[in-house]
């Protein structure tokens, strides 16, 4: 079937099977591999975008609930080659290791201060905590 | 310039965090199959027939393979396994048939359609039922389900525990753990025309998969190239070769075209590798005076159905069991057996966290029953620097007491809260360790190669793997300091293969930034002298800047290259036949002290506050350091209190992130870290290895808080609300 939706700013047209989820098809059609597949049941967050501005799993929205919408993937957060502030955090606070769960976690941590829904193995959440933080003071000096 | 010490960001973090880095479920090569394999859901049966012929009238198949089209030679530790099963399987999961297609659609549709007849045998789980009489033999040829015993004695353990003023004992029982990475499990594979195989492969042992999937294809191990993608977490998982490897290299060749082989998470889960089941039973024994005297352990360790690296656990179990603590007298024993379950395999920490549930628990019983202070029993205890332990292991740097009275100092007794069903207490563990490789195998080394170029750009060549951890970091931090330029000059060459990475054993025991770390100084000061030996003939300046001195020497006809390579093997042993001797060249020590709310009524028990002190030697990157620490804590958090694999006639049956919780952002409680830096003589620039000790001891610290709390022993991990409440009836 046919699918328009917006992906990182730009308009895309798709005649894709409408069984197929969203985070497929922006993995493997549209080769936007930082979506992260690491459980393909809605568990572990790592295939999270932005989805009209609000954090989803991808993996578990079916393609034809993405018509018209607007999609943010973390190809998307880096802006003329300068990273997000909150992909700086992460890499000045130490908070990558293996680096599988940080897409997803980074861009859930643009809207939420606690990215509950979003695991990861390695880090032991503190230094995610830290830069969520250092983003949240540098960004929002105010808050 | 200073490079070593500094909390220099992760060279790889960038790409990560933007989306980039590549693992292997992002690799696409042209004309690429996507594989599944048809598994076993009998646990234990003969197999009458595998009939594949409905699969091949699937569109888009390209190849199927079941074991009569494989080579029939059993492989893996013990010779027990093969890539796919012809006669029996021994537990769910067993490789029967293996697909290629187009698509992965395809490939799932046609296993559907193998027809799978087995005649069902009877089946043992329980890891002490399987050396019952009369239980169902896994390996006929192998006689029983034993699969190995492992003895060690030092002192006289008898007589000591005859004059003991206090003996405790008590059996300790653990969970099969998850690794649960958050990178799914797979292959990809592609033969070239000269029959050569290049397999991209996230493995933690490059080197010896290069031998051991040679010897599962019968082909020459020259004819095999390793590729590792960035590796997506591992903790010990891809520590062996496992039959997916081959079968993706098996189904490439058969179908001429590159194959991939990814394992859907539930696959991961029901036929990965875990950490495996343990009973230790232990007595441990000390004077009046908190002087201890002996201890002895009888334990268990599951294999599941073919053995991989579990069966080795006990080997690490022993080492931390005669060198750990002035011990005057210790008997050990381990066995451990065939069961029909998932295979076990390494697992951080590899036997320790087990093995320390037991003796940390009982350090405290004891010390609470002399009415002593936790620490100051330890301390009393503790081994000191340059100290030759009974087992023949030789101390070098120790910061044991420096973690005690680290702890001792962070560590405060919180105020009982106001509502009369919470109890809060503190407890403590500690750890030791390896921190300087660990000669498992009869190599510990590894190579490195340093070339500067004429831009003054270093270049790392090494044999080493990074698995999250900062390898590729922490080696351009050493490089940098030696060489005298900016870590932002040097690039380690990650990608680089077999072909090109000098040896390595692999990335496991802690042992990466101390073995390779070493390798890497060495050839970088090699090539320093060169550079430094040019600027001498050249006449240069001593400011001449790095590029020029080597475009110089590079621009002159009887100039010479400056590249330098190294080996580092470290002067350690393998152990004896009655399991003494010096494997590693520097042990750590750690302690946690935990803060812990007991909700009495529930049974629920809540982490407040973690203290985790670690001799490190030396922090190369005291932020990749915090981030081992931290990881280590809460992943043992998650051993000691949730995750476990919950069996049912044989099957996992909670195979999903949902029903295995690996704790989240939210059961991660207040962790101070502290960094005892005591500066090994052998390290590379004082350091040692600290990859696996913090998952070591939170698990017995929080026990021991848990007892400190409510008056209850818990001797069983994981320490859920149930069984918490069920000691806590059981105690009234
Ligand atoms: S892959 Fe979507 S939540 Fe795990
Ligand atoms: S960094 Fe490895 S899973 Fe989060």
């Amino acid at each position: 079937m046919k699918i328009n939706l917006t992906v990182n700013g730009h308009a895309v047209a798709l005649d894709v099977a409408p069984h197929r989820t969203l985070g497929d098809v922006l993995r493997n059609d549209l080769g936007l591999t930082g979506v992260r597949e690491g459980c393909s049941t809605g568990d572990c967050g790592a295939c999270t975008v932005l989805f009209n501005g609000t954090p989803i799993v991808s993996c578990l929205m079916l393609i034809p609930d993405a018509e018209g919408a607007s999609v943010v993937t973390i190809e998307g957060l880096t802006k003329d080659g300068r990273p997000d502030p909150m992909q700086a955090a992460f890499v000045e606070k130490g908070a990558v290791q293996c680096g599988f769960c940080i897409p997803g976690m980074i861009l859930a941590s643009k809207a939420e201060d606690v990215p509950e829904g979003n695991l990861c193995r390695c880090t032991g959440y503190k230094k995610i905590q830290e830069a969520i933080r250092e983003e949240r003071r540098r960004t929002r000096p105010q808050a | 310039m200073k490079s070593v010490g500094e909390r220099v960001p992760k060279l790889d973090a960038a790409d990560k965090a933007a989306g980039k880095a590549r693992y292997v479920q992002d690799l696409r090569l042209p004309g690429m199959l996507e594989a599944k394999v048809l598994r076993s859901t009998v646990p234990h049966g003969r197999i009458v027939s595998v009939d594949v012929s409905e699969a091949w009238k699937v569109r888009g198949v390209r190849a199927i393979l079941t074991a009569k089209d494989i080579p029939a030679k059993a492989w893996g530790y013990a010779k027990d396994t093969t890539a796919l099963k012809g006669d029996r399987v021994r537990r769910i999961g067993d490789e029967l048939a293996a697909v290629a297609a187009t698509d992965i659609e395809a490939a799932i549709e046609a296993c559907e359609r193998i027809k799978v007849v087995i005649e069902p045998l009877p089946a043992v789980y329980d890891i002490e039922a399987t050396l019952a009489p009369g239980a169902p033999v896994l390996h006929e040829s192998k006689g029983s389900n034993l699969v190995q015993t492992h003895h060690y004695e030092h002192g006289d353990v008898a007589a000591a525990f005859a004059k003991a003023a206090k003996v405790v004992e008590g059996t300790f029982t653990l969970p099969a753990q998850q690794h649960a990475a958050l990178g799914p499990v797979g292959a990809v594979a592609e033969w070239d025309a000269n029959g050569r195989l290049t397999l991209h492969d996230p493995t933690q042992i490059p080197f010896l998969v290069q031998r051991d999937l040679a010897e599962a294809l019968d082909i020459s191990p020259a004819d095999l190239r390793i590729v590792q993608p960035a590796i997506g977490g591992a903790f010990g998982a891809r520590l062996d070769l496992y039959p997916h490897e081959a079968i993706a290299a098996l189904l490439a060749r058969k179908a001429g075209a590159p194959v991939r082989l990814l394992f859907s998470r539930d696959e991961d889960f029901q036929t990965d590798p875990v950490r495996p089941r343990t009973i230790v039973k232990l007595r441990t024994a000390a004077a009046a005076d908190g002087t201890l005297l002996a201890r002895d352990a009888d334990i268990l360790v599951d294999c599941g159905a073919y053995v991989s690296w579990g069966s080795m656990t006990p080997v690490v179990m022993v080492n931390t069991f005669g060198n750990f603590y002035q011990c005057p007298a210790a008997k050990f024993r381990a066995r451990t057996v065939w069961t029909n379950t998932q295979p076990t395999g390494a697992f951080r920490g590899f036997g320790n966290p087990e093995l320390l549930f037991a003796v940390e628990t009982q350090m405290d019983e004891l010390a609470r029953a002399l009415k002593l202070d936790p620490i100051e029993f330890r301390l009393k205890n503790a081994n000191r620097p340059e100290e030759v332990t009974p087992a023949g292991g030789r101390i070098t740097s120790c910061g044991f007491k420096e973690v005690l009275e680290a702890v001792k100092a962070k560590l405060k007794r919180p105020a009982a809260p106001a509502e009369p069903h919470l109890k809060r207490g503190i407890g403590v563990a500690a750890v030791f360790h390896v921190g300087g490789g660990a000669r498992i195998y009869r190599s510990d080394g590894c190579g490195a190669t340093v070339k500067v170029d004429d831009f003054g750009k270093a270049t790392v060549i090494v044999g080493a793997t990074d698995i999250g951890q900062g390898m590729e970091t922490a080696m351009a931090q050493i490089a940098a300091e030696e060489l005298g330029i900016p870590v932002s000059m040097v690039r380690v060459a990650t990608q680089a293969d077999t072909d090109v990475r000098p040896w390595d054993v692999g990335v496991h025991a802690s042992r990466t930034t101390f073995i390779a770390g070493n390798a890497v100084r060495l050839a970088a000061k090699e090539a320093k002298k060169q550079i430094e030996d040019a600027r001498a003939a050249l006449k240069l300046p001593p400011d001449a800047p790095v590029d020029k001195v080597v475009r110089a020497e590079h621009f002159r006809q009887k100039g010479r290259l400056i590249s330098a390579s190294a080996f580092y093997d470290p002067p350690t042993s393998m152990v004896d036949k009655a399991n003494h001797g010096n494997v590693s060249a520097a042990y750590t020590w750690g302690c946690h002290g935990v803060e812990v709310e007991v909700d009495v009524e529930t049974g629920q028990a809540v982490v407040k506050r973690v203290v985790a002190a670690h001799d490190v030697g030396r922090a190369i990157n005291p932020m990749l350091v915090e981030g081992q620490i931290e990881g280590g804590v809460v992943q043992g958090l998650g051993y000691a209190m949730f995750e476990e694999c919950v069996l049912k006639d044989g099957r996992m049956q909670n195979g999903f992130f949902l029903d295995y919780r690996i704790p989240g952002i939210k059961d991660v409680p207040d962790i101070e870290t502290v960094l005892v830096e005591t500066g090994d003589p052998e390290g590379p620039f004082g350091a040692k290895g600290i990859g696996e000790a913090p998952i070591v001891p939170i698990g017995p610290a929080i026990a021991n808080a848990i007892a400190d709390a409510t008056g209850v022993r818990m001797r069983e991990f994981p320490m859920t609300p149930e069984r918490v409440w069920r000691e806590l009836r059981n105690s009234r």
